[in-house]
């Protein structure tokens, strides 16, 4: 068992709620884990740590680390357990490293999260990690063909749940997690990489304007 | 409306063989084409073979069987086809083969019969034009393995007629398929939204980001997709994503579309996936590592 503390920075995306990983947290430890929107701001270095878990968003590792010529790397990594808008936090925790990441600090992280039940995946430090980086193009697509035309929101929900086996096709799933939310994920990443497909569908600028009046 | 009775199939590869499943099953008349003789012995194995499982699944009674393989012919001549009331084509996935197939079908079939392609990636209107009967040719694209998967986009050229895809909607359904219907459009929805998403998670890996494993294992859990995109490469075949993004790009210019370098690095190392071996993951037979 590795021991954690926990530094609360404010309102957590990866623990909105009860969860193991908080149950299981100490006064001190050999790891400690900043949470919350303020986690990067907030983070300190501190070299007697084996692992400083630093809590992400829609922000880089080395916004708190900082970077240097491609050689940055330390005790520190980030992570992030996937959710889509207001949906549930899945399992999955995207685990955020660095070129020179400490080896230990990455096995003790992974320690901490599956211990708490988390599934990790490793990633290197880019904005929207692995998941939000495939499936906010897929998503853009989906409102952007159903303006088009090309089926019905059901029809295309239908066909990926029974064409690929997925849980949810991508019209209800925004429904229901808030597409104003996708709005806010895809333009952060639209202002970072720049491509077309990243730029928010019509339908979710539409909805980012009516949750700003406070419509839903 | 056309009623139907007989069923014909052009191609007896995976995709026609599982058409034919279907069909039969349905307790249609099937007659199952190709120029290739082993290919269509072989389709007739597979059927009986798949029926007699269902049988032993409770899904069908020995009876039905009986009837569905009484009913089911194969023939190495397109005259065999003369009787049929639609036909499905899923021969090569090549738009002059299919034009040219319905060309001469055109002129062995009568009047009524629909023409159906089970295409995945060519346009319903281009592979019905100069056919003859452009009024009686509608998309209907079956998923793999045809005869385990309900789904079938079905798709009206811009010269189908309503009653032509009414009728075809129809015997979709008889089929005991479940029919979307979408645009004649590239790659209907599920490869529109399929083939860019793997070149996608082709890139992030090319870029870096995260290994093959780490990928599939976000999709899985993040997900919750029963598979995740390098698994389902490599059991398409990486060799074939290439030509399916050969054909997305050449008709969307769409940079997405486009095989990342990658991919064709990983085919020309003759890293195909399953098939060879080897592609994201290795394979010991069925075995799967670094997963």
């Amino acid at each position: 068992m590795v021991s954690y503390s926990i530094v609360d920075t404010g309102d957590s995306r990866s623990f909105p709620e009860d969860h193991p990983f908080l149950a299981g947290a100490g006064a001190e430890g050999e790891v400690v884990a900043y949470i919350g929107f303020g986690a990067v701001s907030s983070w300190q270095e501190d070299p007697s740590r084996t692992a400083i878990l630093v809590e992400l968003t829609t922000e880089t590792l080395g916004e708190a680390t900082g970077e240097s010529r491609g050689e940055e790397g330390s005790n520190t990594v980030g992570f992030a357990r996937f959710r889509v808008g207001d949906g549930v936090p899945s399992d999955l925790v995207e685990l955020v490293r660095q070129p020179h990441t400490d080896a230990a600090a990455l096995e003790a992280a992974r320690m901490v999260l599956e211990g708490a039940g988390l599934q990790v995946a490793e990633c290197f430090d880019f904005a929207g990690r692995i998941l939000d980086r495939l499936i906010r193009p897929y998503y853009n697509e989906a409102l952007a063909k159903l303006d088009e035309g090309l089926a019905t929101a059901d029809d295309m929900d239908l066909t990926v749940k029974l064409g690929l086996g997925y849980p949810e096709g991508p019209i209800e799933l925004l429904e229901r997690t808030g597409l104003h939310h996708h709005h806010d994920v895809t333009q952060a990443l639209f202002e970072v990489y720049g491509t077309k497909h990243y730029a928010p569908a019509r339908r979710a600028r539409v909805a980012k304007k009516r949750a700003e009046r406070g419509l839903s | 409306m056309t009623t139907i009775q007989t069923v014909g199939v052009c191609g007896a590869g995976t995709m026609g063989a599982g058409i034919a499943i279907v069909a039969a099953r349905a307790g249609y008349r099937t007659v199952l084409y190709d120029t290739n003789m082993k290919a269509l012995e072989r389709a007739r194995g597979q059927t009986e073979a798949f029926l007699a499982k269902s049988v032993e699944r409770g899904k069908l009674t020995q009876e039905q069987v009986d009837a569905a393989m009484a009913a089911y012919k194969t023939t190495d001549t397109l005259d065999g086809l003369a009787e049929c009331d639609i036909v499905i084509e899923a021969v090569f996935e090549n738009l002059s083969v299919k034009q040219e197939l319905f060309a001469k079908l055109n002129a062995v079939c009568p009047e009524h019969t629909l023409f159906a392609s089970n295409t995945s990636t060519l346009s319903i209107t281009q592979i019905a034009s100069g056919c003859g009967r452009e009024d009686r040719v509608v998309g209907m694209h079956f998923c793999l393995p045809a005869q385990l998967m309900k789904l079938v986009e079905m798709s009206p050229g811009l010269n189908t007629s309503d009653t032509a895809f009414s009728a075809a909607w129809a015997f979709c359904e008889a089929l005991g398929q479940k029919p979307v219907k979408t645009k004649d459009a590239p790659g209907f929805i599920l490869n529109y939204f399929l083939v860019p998403f793997n070149n996608d998670v082709i890139r992030l890996i090319e870029a870096g980001v995260a290994e093959p494993a780490d990928i599939d294992r976000s999709i899985k859990a993040g997900l919750g997709y029963k598979m995740g995109p390098c698994e389902l490469l490599d059991l398409i075949g990486l060799d074939t994503q290439v030509l399916l993004c050969d054909a997305f790009y050449g008709v969307t210019h769409d940079p997405r579309c486009a095989a990342p370098p990658l991919l064709h690095r990983m085919v020309a190392a003759g890293h195909l996936g399953r098939k060879s071996g080897r592609g994201f993951f290795s394979y010991d037979t069925d075995k799967m590592y670094g997963a």
